[in-house]
């Protein structure tokens, strides 16, 4: 057992169970003394396993209530605004229909659905993304480039420091370089369809059970201005170089979380199929671009694009996914922060 | 980019947003007025409705989208939502009658509602989280999620809610708990409100009736 690990004690039971369970001590009425996500497990989800690390991170009435300084306070206030409404910095730093609540489900804080504070607790750390040791701030930095199709708030600006912030507060309490695996972490894939992933099947699916939100051209919906439902391909969506352009990554995104409200109500073989659907559309290029789709894949494909469809041709209708230079509403391809590489001075 | 605005085309049924198989008819407002003629006795003349607390409250039609008011009439009429009041009254209406009075009432203000006046802070403060931001340790979705900004609607199958009677919302909530209104698309209303306690349903219904919507 761990215990050592765990820094704050607050679930007796759990403990002797061998669960490391870390809680933010102030969020103890949501817990009501019985091991948290329990309620997880009637919406489908697998309950905490023996030696994983089980982390409740604190919400926003508890910071209200947190003995911090105010200052600190309006921060990460500011973080968990922008986490939410990064639209407010549409033209900024973001340039599709998209908030990181998009993707990141009950304000980051949700498990299964890429909750975000094990990254305060595990960076700095090595990305296989871009093949270096990476912080809070470059990685925040990557969504930026990649999920927002946007270009990064500079490292240490405000609104960087409010949005690590906000990710090392929902982190409280949960132990810092954890040598168990964390609970709900990611979007983990479901087990392996029994068939091949299928487009058309995917396609009836999303007809059937996402048009009502997501629109049958996949461009999500803003209502007078303001956003509604996000964009699933097209210009208003994320680019080729998004996580979630992996079939295994989109159909654990949507297993875990789709039709918004109804978590695990697909099967396997439908979350497979719609997800292959979805990633078989097209969307803003690559930030890594080099201008040559061959080229571009013979760089990322072991590292990332193998899990991918782009640059593969599409069954029904023989188009090659992402052999264009649209760059969706930016005006550039790739941001500052893509391809700048690290410690270069101590690789020999 | 599409995106959609859909406010405004109320008229224009069958645009953006569901293009069900039942809107395919064209409401005329003039000939809507006359057919609602046997509604104001529930519903009132400036289409506001009544709350009716421990009784029947008549929600707030004015407003409220076409399609959307179409789609009820019809579920009403073919027992996919039942009411004993509604069936009676929506049976008298063709379908062209259906098309006129949704473009009627989808035209109107929308007006103040009533109910939720006794609520306190900690109440209508639980009720502002719950329409805003959800409460997603209990996996209870925000009602702005799918009701729109504000939860004043969104297209024809996200009714606004904001400004409607306290005791109807809570009522509806109710009934979708426990299994007597089924008639929403892929079960999306009926798993929030499974969720919901019965101090979440007052909360969020007090804190809906006390919110205004400004004309658009
Ligand atoms: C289009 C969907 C999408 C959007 C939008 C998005 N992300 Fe992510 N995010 C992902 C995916 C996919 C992962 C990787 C999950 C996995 O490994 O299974 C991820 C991972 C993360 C992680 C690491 C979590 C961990 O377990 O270490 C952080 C931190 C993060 N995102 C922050 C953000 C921030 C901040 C924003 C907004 C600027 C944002 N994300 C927007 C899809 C998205
Ligand atoms: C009731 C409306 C609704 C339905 C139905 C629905 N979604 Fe979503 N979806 C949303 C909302 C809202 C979000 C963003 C969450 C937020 O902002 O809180 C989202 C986010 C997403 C995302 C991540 C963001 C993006 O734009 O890529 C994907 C992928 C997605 N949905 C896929 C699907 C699929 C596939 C289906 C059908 C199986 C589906 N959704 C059904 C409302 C819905
Ligand atoms: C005797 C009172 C009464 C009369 C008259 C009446 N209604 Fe209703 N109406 C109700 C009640 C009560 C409800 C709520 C039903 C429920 O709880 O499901 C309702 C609900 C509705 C709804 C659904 C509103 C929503 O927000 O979902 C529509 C639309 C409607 N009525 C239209 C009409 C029209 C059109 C007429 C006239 C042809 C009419 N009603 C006449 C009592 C009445
Ligand atoms: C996942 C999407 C979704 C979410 C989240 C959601 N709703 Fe709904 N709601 C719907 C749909 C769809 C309908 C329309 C049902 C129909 O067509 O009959 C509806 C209808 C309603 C109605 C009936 C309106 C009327 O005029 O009869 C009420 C009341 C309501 N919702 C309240 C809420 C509240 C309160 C919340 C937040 C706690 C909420 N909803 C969250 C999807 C949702």
């Amino acid at each position: 057992m761990k215990l050592s690990k765990i820094t704050l004690a607050v679930l007796g039971a759990s403990l002797a169970a061998g669960l490391g369970v870390t809680a933010y001590a102030a969020s103890g009425e949501n817990g009501q003394g019985e091991s948290p996500y329990q309620g997880l497990t009637a919406l489908g989800y697998p309950a905490p396993q023996e030696g994983q690390l089980v982390h409740v991170p604190p919400t926003m009435a508890d910071l209200d209530d947190a003995d911090i300084h105010p200052e600190l306070k309006k921060v990460i206030r500011r973080g968990y605004e922008l986490f939410t409404d990064t639209q407010q910095l549409r033209g900024e730093n973001v340039f599709n229909d998209m908030n990181c609540s998009s993707c990141h489900l009950g304000e980051g804080r949700q498990p299964f659905s890429a909750p975000i504070w094990p990254a305060a607790v595990t960076l700095p750390g090595f990305r296989g993304k871009n093949q270096h040791v990476n912080n809070l701030e470059e990685r925040i930095a990557g969504c930026f480039a990649y999920s927002m199709n946007g270009t990064p708030p500079e490292y240490g600006s405000d609104d960087m420091v409010a949005l690590s912030a906000y990710h090392q507060w929902l982190a409280t309490g949960a132990p810092m370089y954890p040598d168990q695996p964390i609970y709900g972490r990611g979007f983990q894939a479901p087990p392996d369809p029994e068939q091949e992933p299928d487009y058309a099947r995917g396609e009836e699916v999303y007809q059937a059970q996402c048009t009502i939100c997501h629109q049958d051209d996949g461009a999500g919906h803003y209502e007078e201005g303001e956003y509604v439902f996000p964009a699933l391909w097209g210009d208003g969506s994320n680019n080729w170089g998004a996580g979630i352009v992996r079939t295994h990554t989109a159909a654990g995104f949507i297993k875990n979380n789709m039709p918004l409200g109804q978590p695990n109500s697909l099967s396997d073989q439908q979350a497979w199929d719609v997800a292959y659907y979805m990633v078989s559309q097209e969307r803003p290029q690559d930030p890594r671009y080099t201008g040559d789709l061959d080229e571009t894949l013979e760089l990322f494909g072991s590292t990332f694009h193998r899990h991918s469809r782009y640059g593969e041709v599409r069954e029904h209708d023989d188009h090659r996914l992402a052999d264009h230079a649209n760059t969706g509403e930016k005006d550039f391809l790739k941001p500052w922060n893509v391809g700048v590489s690290r410690f270069e001075e101590l690789s020999e | 980019m599409n995106k959609t605005v859909i406010r405004g085309l109320g008229l224009l049924l069958g645009t953006g947003l569901n293009a069900g198989a039942a809107m395919a008819l064209e409401g005329d407002v003039q000939r809507g007025q006359e057919a609602s003629a046997t509604c104001v006795a529930c519903h009132t003349a400036d289409g506001s409705g009544l709350n009716v607390p421990g009784g029947e409250s008549w929600p707030r039609l004015a407003g409220l989208d076409s399609g959307y008011i179409v789609k009820q009439l019809h579920d009403f009429q073919e027992g996919r939502r039942e009411n004993a009041s509604m069936k009676l009254f929506a049976n008298m209406l063709d379908d062209q009658q259906i098309a006129d009075v949704a473009a009627y009432y989808s035209q109107m203000p929308v007006t103040p509602a009533q109910g939720g006046e006794e609520a306190g802070e900690a109440l209508l403060e639980r009720g502002e989280q719950l329409a805003k931001r959800g409460d997603w340790d209990a996996y209870i979705v925000s009602c702005k999620s799918c009701h729109g900004p504000g939860s004043e609607g969104v297209g024809s199958d996200f009714p606004g809610i904001a400004s409607q009677h306290a005791d109807y919302i809570a009522t509806q909530l109710q009934a979708w708990k426990n299994d007597e209104r089924s008639n929403d698309p892929q079960n999306l209303m009926g798993a929030i409100a499974k969720r919901m306690s019965d101090e979440d349903i007052q909360a969020v219904s007090a804190w809906l009736a006390r919110q205004s919507v400004t004309a658009e």
